[in-house]
């Protein structure tokens, strides 16, 4: 039989997913055991015991300083930047992309415009940032807007302008105004893939969202990270990398999830 | 004038290619023209242009005697092969849009008892085309034969003057094609529609219609064969009235057809 045939089912493919996965822990835990027989004190390659001594601190003990729960602190403050920043681009690129996709005039005139803003690299932008707003929170979710919504808006106008001739003439023939067509035909249309615009923009979001933090800032998983680098760290940085990672997918599984929900006309014929 | 439809003197080009040239054409009320020709030779383009979709390049176009604006509007209704109905709204939702953008400018969503009564026309219309028992499927669901019959409730709750057609049952296999030969030309009947049909098939474009136009260019320039357009080499008048003799011919051509499905199985 041909590999391109082989179908595999369900059961098989949880337990091949998660074939590689176990590999590399165990990999790491074996390079781990290896290092700390070798040097107890070993700060590069942690064992799970040294992250769980080194995480409980972050977890369970309040800041001296703050008061807070610094782990939870963190996962809140960089929640909020990553939701705002995901909220304004998300609202943006839907209104933006929706009326560039169905009225050609505003097409020809903001497109040019939208494709040059998004050409530029948004970390070049951060300085500019920086200096226009401050080191406060706007400047963090404003980085995240930029990055994110010119590749949205695009996908959104390119997805509506796409929709087939044929239905916008046939919504005319039955009395549609431009404006009832952004909102009955198009509108509905653009949802599914507006969701899934967002949950390929999640990645981007969080690359800029720790670029930020990384910078100037003094809460928020990225800021974390990039402390107690310094201090080589290693418990708590792949704890925290393990936190964002399961965090992105939760986030990517519960759009996902809300898009088979909401629009089952958009996910094949089985409803 | 007295006719419903009239094309003076309609030229479409395309850059430098002409497809068509010095159409003319009267349609009457209650008429089904059925409008044929090879590949390319402007059938949609006349279609298109009738519709509003298109303007032509010189010649005018009057409904009712009165100049018809270039943009698609509510007193022409169109079904295209594919892509007339929309995914995202279930069958009954598809129908009642047209009654929606009506009476709701702004909302184009209709309330209460304004869209019980909405509903009601919608499923009567429904009935009609023979849909009534699955009104809450969306168009994913249902088979090509069943959404063009969605497209066709649709196009008609607005009453349309005009109804077009653009080779409506070219995807459909021969067996629903015939079923859908006989619930236009019931519709027709019933309505009182006026009716321009585009197709491909011959056969199709005479027994329905009550008149066939034949479009293709009339010269041909071997060294420049785009310079010249097509206009309409042949006019015939069909059976002017189609009583229930129809029903059995169309009988007789899903027999036909069924029989040469079979010898060539």
């Amino acid at each position: 039989m041909r590999w391109v045939n082989r179908q595999v089912r369900r059961s098989d493919r949880i337990l091949l997913g998660s074939l590689p996965i176990l590999m590399l822990l165990l990999l790491y835990m074996f390079f781990a055991a290896q290092r700390h027989a070798l040097n107890p004190a070993d700060k590069i390659l942690p064992l799970p015991a040294g992250m769980a001594s080194g995480m409980s601190a972050l977890l369970f003990q309040p800041d001296q300083l703050t008061g807070q729960l610094t782990f939870w602190a963190d996962t809140l403050a960089s929640l909020q930047r990553l939701g705002l920043g995901l909220g304004i681009s998300t609202l943006t690129a839907l209104i933006v992309g929706l009326v560039l996709g169905v009225l050609p005039p505003v097409r020809a005139t903001l497109g040019p415009l939208v494709t040059g803003i998004a050409v530029i690299p948004p970390i070049a932008l951060l300085p500019i940032l920086f200096i226009a707003l401050g080191l406060g929170e706007t400047a963090k979710v404003a980085l995240i807007v930029i990055g994110i919504t010119p590749v949205m808006v695009r996908d959104i106008a390119a997805h509506v302008a796409d929709l087939p001739r044929e239905q916008i003439v046939k919504a005319q023939t039955l009395g549609a105004s431009s404006w009832q067509i952004m909102i009955r035909v198009a509108l509905p249309q653009a949802m599914p893939r507006l969701l899934h615009a967002v949950r390929l923009a999640l990645g981007p979001a969080w690359v800029f969202l720790i670029s930020a933090e990384a910078i100037a800032s003094d809460i928020g998983l990225g800021y974390r990270i990039f402390l107690v680098r310094r201090y080589l760290s290693m418990d708590v940085i792949i704890p925290y990398v393990a936190w964002i990672a399961g965090l992105a997918i939760m986030m990517d599984i519960a759009l996902a999830f809300l898009s088979q929900r909401l629009f089952p006309w958009a996910h094949g014929a089985r409803h | 004038m007295s006719a419903l439809l009239s094309l003076r003197g309609i030229w479409v080009e395309y850059g430098d290619k002409i497809v068509l040239e010095k159409v003319d054409l009267d349609v009457d009320a209650g008429s089904f023209v059925s409008i044929i020709g090879p590949s390319g030779a402007g059938k949609s383009s006349l279609l298109r242009i009738i519709l509003g979709q298109e303007v032509p390049t010189r010649g005018s176009i009057f409904l009712d005697d009165a100049p018809l604006t270039p943009e698609c509007g509510p007193d022409r209704g169109v079904v295209f092969q594919r892509y007339s109905v929309f995914p995202h709204l279930s069958v009954l939702q598809n129908t009642v849009f047209g009654l929606e953008c009506t009476a709701a400018p702004f909302t184009a969503r209709l309330f209460g008892s304004a869209r019980r009564a909405a509903e009601k026309d919608a499923i009567e219309m429904l009935d009609s085309v023979g849909l009534g028992d699955s009104i809450h499927l969306y168009p994913a669901q249902m088979s090509g034969g069943m959404q063009q019959r969605l497209a066709i409730a649709q196009a008609l709750i607005k009453r349309p003057r005009i109804l077009l057609l653009d080779e409506p049952f070219g995807a459909l296999d021969p067996g629903i094609r015939a079923d859908m030969h006989a619930l236009i030309l019931r519709l027709w009947r019933d309505y009182s529609l006026t009716i321009i049909m585009v197709t491909h098939d011959i056969r199709e474009a005479f027994t329905l219609g009550t008149r066939l136009i034949a479009l293709d260019k009339r010269r041909i320039d071997p060294h420049a064969p785009h310079r010249f357009g097509a206009s309409a080499v042949y006019d015939l008048p069909l059976k002017p009235n189609k009583g229930p003799l129809e029903e059995e011919i169309i009988t007789a051509d899903i027999i036909q057809e069924n029989e040469t499905r079979i010898g060539y199985e």
